[in-house]
């Protein structure tokens, strides 16, 4: 079985439990997906699928390359494609097999993976947490980083030294998110607290890899 | 339809009675000791109403004691088992934060003429 999809975020809200509990939760558009390619441990040395989301508009134009890929799946082009590892290697998935949200069970621990919001060129305060000067009183340290380096020795800036800079659409997963429902009907994936990226940002969603004993237990 | 937005239609009661700030209300809770369910009811003036969809908010106060208690309530929580409109009084803006320092007399507030 393959153990993982591919989904858009939709955005967040709360839901009850039963008990009066209210449960931050993140609303995904969890497939339906296509399995465009399949890779063998033969032919490519692993086990995985390459997954396609459907979705509606698809892609406007096509490479001739790209075209002849979804061919050979005889499936419609699709904008986002993303390879998920097999774990048992004599699994039967063939070209053209769905997968849909109902691969997931609610109170199941799964991993998302998705493209953290960019943030630009941030400071040190945003980045990496410096606390910054006094903003009165006569403070004349504002928002600068501080000494980055020693004097005569070293006579140079240590490498690694955390700076301002680029911050943001990285790859972040977020691991062992309780999921708190199922709607197969919608496609939709609810699952506890926040996930990165913004709402519409694309995202993986895969069984927990490595599910703490704390997560294992059901809330 | 937004599946988002109809998560959120799910989560809402349909029948909640119409209220304003200024109204008593009586908010009956449901309260679970061990496997047993009993309700408790809340008895005071709504004095702030938050309308934010399914995470709407009424804030209760009530004189308990001799000591101002406030309670907020998710409006469409499971654990409300149903409101009460006891009285209506005439108040002169959404929030009444203004009540929580007064007491006795100065926090009457005077009843609403029934439009009917």
């Amino acid at each position: 079985m393959v153990s993982a999809i591919l989904g858009k975020k939709v955005g967040m809200t709360q839901v009850f439990r039963e008990n009066g509990d209210v449960v931050p939760v993140t609303v995904l558009k969890a497939g339906p997906c296509i399995v465009i390619q399949r890779k063998t441990a033969q032919r490519d040395g692993y086990e995985a699928v390459q997954l396609g989301l459907v979705e509606l508009p698809g892609p406007r134009r096509l490479s001739k390359a790209a075209e002849g890929h979804f061919k050979k799946a005889a499936a419609n082009p699709v904008r986002f494609l993303r390879e998920v590892r097999l774990t048992d290697s004599g699994a039967e998935v063939n070209l053209g097999d769905k997968v849909l949200a109902d691969i997931f069970k609610a109170e199941e621990r799964v991993d998302v993976i998705g493209t953290s919001k960019g943030r630009g060129f941030a400071g040190f305060h945003k980045r990496h947490h410096f606390g910054g000067g006094g903003a009165s009183h006569g403070s004349m340290f504002h928002r600068a980083p501080g000494s980055i380096g020693a004097s005569a020795f070293p006579s140079r800036v240590l490498k690694g030294m955390r700076a301002a800079g680029h911050m943001g659409t990285d790859r972040v997963t977020v691991r062992n998110l309780r999921v708190v429902q199922v709607l197969p009907e919608e496609n939709a994936l609810l699952v506890e607290g926040a996930v990165p990226g913004p709402k519409g940002g694309y995202v993986i969603v895969r069984k927990a890899r490595a599910p703490h004993k704390a997560a294992a237990r059901p809330a | 339809m937004n599946v988002l937005e109809k998560i959120e239609q799910q989560q809402t009661k349909k029948d909640v009675p119409t209220m304003k700030p200024g109204d008593t209300l009586r908010v009956h809770v449901k309260i679970r000791e061990g496997d047993k369910e009993r309700i408790q009811v809340f008895e005071g003036t709504l004095i702030a109403r938050r309308r934010a969809g399914n995470h709407s908010t009424i804030t209760v106060r009530k004189i308990s004691f001799g000591h101002g208690v406030e309670r907020i309530f998710p409006l469409h929580s499971p654990a409300i088992d149903k409101i009460e409109v006891v009285r209506s009084a005439r108040v002169r803006r959404s929030k009444l934060y203004y009540l929580r320092n007064l007491k006795g007399k100065a926090a009457r507030m005077r009843e609403a003429r029934t439009e009917s």
